[in-house]
């Protein structure tokens, strides 16, 4: 493998297709092509190596522009299926993912399960085809903008004749040029910000050169997201957790190691009402009806002091109290709580009266708290209520003759009392549930008649922590400004040259040809220089006359 | 020749930099599912309790005895057949391995009636703020964790033991 030595004598690097230096065609079929492709500024963009060892293998897979567009695709497509049907993490909780897809969508449900793609987003392979097109950025942009970085740093003011003639942009005259019309032409390429070379009467213009990094600045940006969304794997840099909280509880904060406690104060939900709000709600409230407002939890922040193992009883130091509303979370540490959902009216406490049958006279009130019953519940006077047994969520009775419950949670309260009176002081034996009454061990005088129940609402919030987030923005950001450097500038070159009694005059840019030719035009005019023309186009209403 | 080897060394070196955070980013992601599920093998963490008699327990204080950490509620219904069996081996291992049984989500008064009426003698606490339960990772109960006299997870059961004989063994595995 050797270097190639162009005529003017510049040494290129292997795989070069134009001289670095004078533009010379390096190839047969650059020689050959009617305009050079000047992308990337003919330079030996993958530099081939006879033996090939594994790394150059990999490196050049990665360092094709077809194999990082086929990942795109790939990508694209897989992260569409991924929208077919839910992910995992949105059906519902109480169901588990192997039969929930086949039951709600039949056939194609259970072939999206069994294909993965319920769990796509966090698959190996749906993660290896992101990490392949980061791979291949960084591969792409190294194997690219170094050659062309070197090309435009190498680049000599007299390009070859046959380098000029396949710009698309070209003119020649026979004859030579006044030095003080180069003098009067340089002066206004000078006001059109060009920076001017020259030598022995050949002459380069150029600006926006910056403008070609705007492809790779804006990959490092990519580079820099991607990095970022890496990390939001990593423990400790993202905490997206759901915290459902009862009115009244102080619940450790998931995600934050015992640290932090929360206690629900109140859940207020609010709909926008006709006579209190103004008037230009009413229209919609009469059109929709219920509108909600507000979705708010107050809630107290608590710092957990001793932070002990856990099950410890925490020593809880009130940090702040707060208002969550949605979209307005309380932040405190690194975390933020947001207002996500909630539950309304979940039996609390359930009121009875205890009640003599016959004379429908009530003796006394009995509540129970379902989440913390007692065993007794003295009335006074001989009168007392035993709670033998409580059923949270009462489901019937159980083949061993006892009733049974199907949860901890209090849905469907059922009560087994011993009612004791003065005239049964061992008590009748009462079973209540709701609307369901059962006396197993006969007929009772006295019976626990359903008075009043005692609701409260359940808040769910979010716990979010999420430190990618400035990473996530400089990536955006960094991304954005090679956007607008690539877009917003155009590196534009103009060749001037005399050779054999000839002038040449050649001009590129990487965009807006008009442009480039608008500004050129006025620049030349009004000189001997020949202003150059569009070959292109002008080939191309060539053809259409034809 | 020397350029050649220059550009293999950092091709080589951009490389193995792109494997090793692809490698991160995968090995990060495939254990986030396990992050926070105990593992048998693992050290068992250590947690305090107060048993329904007010007495604390610290798992740390079992060092030198096996110990039977069972999670339970009196919804469950395998829960209620693994009980009597739990009761009778921990009269026999008395010392060797002690029996802690953990409920999760009832209240003090259902938890006790369950112990009265089974005649449980083993300490059983009420993890009501459901640390220990979360510490754990237990989801469906009955769970059961038999943890080695140095304090290592030696097993770990999800779901109920119907027979004596499996209960045996697994006192028998963590016996000192």
């Amino acid at each position: 493998m050797g270097k190639v030595k162009c005529e003017c004598g510049h040494v290129n690097p292997h795989g070069t297709v134009l001289c670095e230096s004078c533009g010379r065609a390096l190839t047969e079929e650059a020689k050959k092509e009617k305009f050079h492709d000047m992308r990337y500024e003919g330079s030996a963009r993958r530099s081939q190596t006879y033996n090939k060892t594994i790394v150059d293998k990999v490196w050049n897979f990665f360092s094709s522009v077809k194999v990082g567009v086929w990942l795109i695709v790939l990508t694209l497509i897989a992260s569409s299926l991924g929208t077919i049907f839910p992910q995992e993490f949105y059906i519902p909780n109480n169901v588990t993912a192997d039969t929930y897809y086949e039951d709600t969508y039949g056939i194609a449900g259970k072939i999206y399960y069994m294909l993965g793609f319920h769990d796509l987003y966090n698959s190996i392979w749906f993660i290896a085809l992101v990490a392949s097109i980061g791979v291949s950025l960084v591969i792409c942009s190294l194997d690219r903008v170094i050659p062309l970085h070197r090309a435009l740093k190498n680049q000599r003011v007299a390009r070859h004749t046959t380098f000029m003639k396949k710009q698309r942009l070209f003119a020649s005259r026979e004859g030579t040029i006044e030095p003080q019309e180069i003098g009067k032409v340089k002066e206004s390429l000078k006001e059109s910000r060009y920076h001017i070379r020259e030598e022995d009467g050949s002459l380069l213009a150029e600006k926006g050169r910056f403008s070609r990094w705007g492809p790779y600045v804006n990959h490092i940006g990519l580079i820099i997201f991607l990095i970022g969304a890496m990390l939001r794997s990593v423990e400790g840099m993202y905490v997206d957790e759901l915290l459902w909280i009862r009115e009244g509880e102080t619940l450790e904060i998931p995600g934050t190691d015992g640290e932090y406690y929360l206690k629900n104060e109140q859940f207020i939900m609010e709909n926008y009402d006709k006579e209190k709000d103004s008037e230009v709600f009413s229209e919609a409230i009469e059109e929709n009806g219920v509108i909600a407002k507000n979705y708010q939890t107050d809630a107290i922040l608590y710092r957990d002091e001793n932070r002990d193992l856990p099950g410890a009883e925490p020593e809880l130091v009130e940090v702040k109290k707060e208002d969550i509303r949605v979209n307005e979370p309380m932040k405190f540490d690194q975390f933020a709580l947001y207002q996500n959902g909630f539950s309304q009216n979940e039996m609390k406490a359930m009121e009875f009266m205890l009640t003599n049958k016959e004379t429908q006279e009530a003796v006394g009130a009995v509540k129970i708290d379902l989440f913390n019953p007692k065993d007794v519940y003295d009335l006074g006077n001989g009168y007392k209520v035993e709670l033998l047994g409580y059923y949270p969520d009462y489901d019937g009775i159980g083949k061993d003759g006892e009733p049974k419950t199907k949860s901890p949670v209090p849905n469907n309260p059922a009560f087994l009392f011993n009612l004791v009176s003065p005239e049964h002081p061992d008590g009748e034996v009462a079973f209540t549930a709701i609307r369901q009454t059962m006396e197993p061990m006969g007929e009772t005088d006295y019976k626990m008649e359903f008075s009043n129940i005692e609701t409260r609402d359940i808040s769910a919030l979010t716990v979010r922590k999420d430190l990618t987030l400035w990473i996530l923005a400089l990536g955006g950001t960094i991304f954005m400004i090679g956007v607008i450097q690539g877009s917003f500038w155009a590196h534009r070159r103009l060749w001037i040259r005399q050779v054999d009694g000839k002038v040449y005059v050649a001009a590129h840019t990487n965009k807006n040809w008009h442009g480039l030719q608008r500004e050129l035009d006025s620049i030349i005019e009004h000189t001997s220089i020949p202003s150059p023309e569009d070959q292109q186009a002008s080939e191309q209403s060539g053809k259409e006359k034809n | 020749m020397n350029k050649k080897k220059k550009r293999l060394i950092m091709r080589s070196v951009i490389l193995a930099v792109l494997a090793l955070a692809v490698g991160y980013t995968f090995y990060s992601n495939l254990t986030k599912e396990a992050r926070g599920n105990l593992q048998e093998g693992d050290q068992a963490p250590d947690f305090v309790l107060t048993d329904l008699s007010g007495e604390k327990h610290q798992l740390s204080d079992y060092e030198g005895k096996g110990v039977f950490l069972n999670f339970w509620g009196t919804w469950c219904e395998p829960c209620k057949e693994e009980m009597p069996h739990m009761e009778k081996l921990s009269k026999e291992y008395e010392g060797q391995v002690e029996v802690l049984a953990v409920n999760v989500g009832d209240s003090e008064l259902q938890t006790k009636k369950f112990a009265e009426q089974y005649g449980l003698t083993f300490p059983i606490a009420i993890d009501s703020s459901k640390e220990v339960q979360k510490a754990y990772g237990v989801n469906p109960l009955p769970a059961t964790f038999m943890i080695s006299p140095e304090g290592k997870v030696e097993k770990v059961v999800i779901g109920g033991l119907v027979k004596e004989n499996q209960v045996r063994a697994l006192f028998e595995q963590v016996k000192p």
